[in-house]
């Protein structure tokens, strides 16, 4: 995006244009986000309750409710308790939605649709993600309250134990695809729904649902909400609170919670691909027209958020079911269950993707093969564009001592990643031949 | 002056700057927080260095982990609704001494790396180009992983072709860095499990 800018303003502007797009379509998509789920919790919590849920405010579906219930909050006095650490106690709600808000930054909505296309991506929203029970900490210290506290407390324990099962599941689809880097995990799931990772082996399959109770317990919802247990705290961290420090904190829980869901529907789902394969279909794609393939990414765009929408509603569904869990039963289901089950799964689908490593029935493509052959003739396509620059490259580079490649190897002039591809499978060989052909 | 050099003044000023600020601050609480922002700042840093496997890590082990461990023990073991520290003057002279002394050691070492004083600027702008087109990036974490695993990719390009599978990389330290963390993890265990009584 910045290139396109760069026809028509300074570098620097451009750079600084597309950044500040690029941060105001996420915040919208947090922002609405949490306006759509607080009325969509409320309309889901009263029909399972048996009652209609808001219905008055803004026409048929009471579907104003959130924004009149933000005017109220807007409008109300920012309360602080005299005994309260001031700087801590305001800027807590702020780090909270910062950290949740941060995730979206390395988050694809669709192919290539990402802000920041991150090669660690999965790891960085696990890191930026843990960082949300900061504000939370902070809060509940700050407050001066014991209610506040003690939610502070269980917050912290229950995170910081949930982290570790939490990063064992990410793990396990991370295994099967070979990369971190979410754009590529959820390329190498498209086609027909059998190639999502979820079907990929018996092991990723029950890996997703402990995954979803860990990030459950980690964006602190019900039944694992002991924070804000209102029967027991009061309202655990945010007793305290009022108006729009109060709402910050609800907007950072809706948007972890849409953010969690788009993790799994990435690493298990297909991310924005569908059941069917209907853009290959269609020939929606870039190779065809540029806005042909623009429409293609919408409806993957459409097809992504309608997956964590799902999810999101299925955690309500949850919420408004199950009853709260006691504290040492939400440390019992983590050190007892989800660990001992996300390592066993972890070790099945390792021994899985070694001993089927084109998976097992002929109705699924080999995608690791595939991808190694779709990326190939890609650079030897483009490799005599940065032969004109060679030379001073390389004698850059010799001064430098960079690790950045751009040199003739044994295969060819390849460049990038397929170069390093190929070196890895040479310095591989060896090993594989010893091992006696598998 | 690009963005680059923006970010990375600002970064490196806010990382400084909390760093200084959690030296003068007296609650211990607010030190962590200064000390979360003084890392999260580091953290920007890796991100824009382009090592963002380790600039990741930085936020979840040292932001994520200890600090919330950290601001976890004092609400354990608080006595009073809001703990100062005071500092007296003997340790903030031995204080100054060692970090005087490291300071003083660790800036004629960052000066004395050839590449970071006179990085030849075609070679950065071409690096950011470079990092501007899409699908260009570097990609770090498979190269991390084939370091430890005992293959230096980024080495074996100019490496002659037989010594290329005796490139082992880091594979031993990673051994004994995982033996060493599997013994602690029991030994924590061990520490931690709950004691019986000797009549039951």
């Amino acid at each position: 995006m910045a290139e396109f800018f760069a026809q028509y303003v300074p570098q620097w502007l451009a750079y600084l244009l597309a950044a500040l797009i690029h941060c105001a379509l996420l915040i919208q998509v947090v922002a609405v986000g949490a306006l759509v789920f607080i009325w969509l919790e409320r309309k889901v919590a009263g029909r399972i309750q048996d009652r209609l849920g808001p219905t008055r405010v803004g026409g048929k579906f009471g579907w104003l409710q959130t924004l009149a219930d933000g005017l109220k909050l807007i409008t109300k006095e920012d309360l602080m308790p005299e005994g309260a650490d001031g700087l801590l106690f305001r800027l807590a709600p702020y780090i909270s939605f910062c950290a949740s808000f941060c995730a979206y930054f390395a988050l694809p909505f669709s192919d290539g649709w990402v802000a920041v296309d991150l090669n660690v991506g999965v790891f960085f929203i696990l890191a930026v993600m843990g960082l949300e029970v900061f504000g939370v900490i902070l809060a509940g210290y700050s407050s001066a309250s014991k209610w506040s506290l003690f939610g502070g407390m269980r917050e912290a324990a229950q995170v910081v134990s949930y982290e570790v099962p939490m990063g064992m599941c990410v793990v396990v689809p991370v295994l099967v695809a070979g990369k971190m880097d979410l754009v590529e995990i959820g390329r190498m799931q498209e086609g027909l729904f059998t190639n999502w990772f979820i079907f990929h082996d018996p092991f990723t399959f029950i890996t997703f649902w402990v995954y979803f109770t860990c990030a459950l317990a980690s964006v602190n919802r019900a039944p694992f909400d002991l924070a804000e247990a209102e029967s027991e705290l009061v309202a655990g961290f945010h007793t305290e609170y009022s108006g729009l420090r109060w709402s910050f904190f609800f907007m950072a829980e809706y948007g972890s919670m849409f953010a969690v869901s788009g993790l799994a529907a990435i690493l298990f789902f297909g991310g924005w691909n569908g059941p069917l394969p209907i853009t290959e279909w269609l020939g929606l794609k870039h190779s065809v027209h540029p806005v042909l393939g623009y429409l293609g990414n919408f409806l993957g765009m459409l097809n992504f958020i309608f997956k964590c929408c799902l999810w999101v509603t299925f955690m309500m569904w949850v919420r408004w079911t199950l009853p709260r869990l006691r504290i040492d039963q939400v440390m019992k289901t983590c050190l007892k269950y989800c660990t001992p089950i996300a390592a066993v799964m972890f070790l099945g689908a390792v021994v899985w993707t070694y001993s089927f490593p084109g998976g097992v029935t002929s109705m699924r493509k080999p995608y690791g093969e595939r991808y190694i052959v779709a990326s190939e003739p890609a650079p030897a396509a483009e490799s005599p564009a940065p032969e004109a620059a060679e030379p001073e490259e390389a004698e850059s580079e010799e001064k430098t001592a960079s690790a950045r490649p751009k040199q003739l190897t044994t295969a060819g002039l390849v460049s990038g990643d397929s170069r390093m591809q190929v070196a890895t499978r040479q310095a591989l060989e060896p090993k594989t031949l010893a091992r006696g052909g598998h | 002056m690009n963005w680059h050099t923006f970010f990375f003044l600002l970064f490196s000023l806010l990382a400084c700057g909390f760093a200084v600020m959690v030296v003068l601050s007296s609650n211990i609480v607010r030190m962590a927080l200064y000390l979360v922002f003084s890392l999260g700042a580091t953290a920007g840093l890796f991100f824009l260095a382009g090592a963002d496997f380790v600039g990741a890590m930085q936020l979840m082990i040292y932001v994520g982990g200890t600090l919330v461990l950290l601001v976890f023990g004092v609400m354990l073991t608080a006595q009073g609704p809001f703990i100062s520290m005071k500092t007296r003057g003997g340790d903030w002279i031995l204080a100054a001494l060692v970090s005087g002394s490291l300071l003083a050691l660790l800036i004629p070492a960052s000066f004395s790396i050839r590449e970071w004083t006179n990085a030849p600027a075609e070679a950065e702008s071409a690096e950011l180009a470079e990092s501007a087109e899409p699908g260009a990036q570097p990609d770090t974490a498979t190269r991390l992983g084939m370091g430890l695993l005992g293959v230096r990719v980024d080495k074996l390009a100019g490496a002659p072709k037989e010594l290329q599978p005796g490139m082992s990389g880091y594979l031993l330290p990673f051994e004994i860095v995982s033996v060493h963390l599997l013994v602690v993890l029991v030994g924590a265990a061990y520490l931690a499990r709950t004691k019986r009584r000797a009549t039951s």
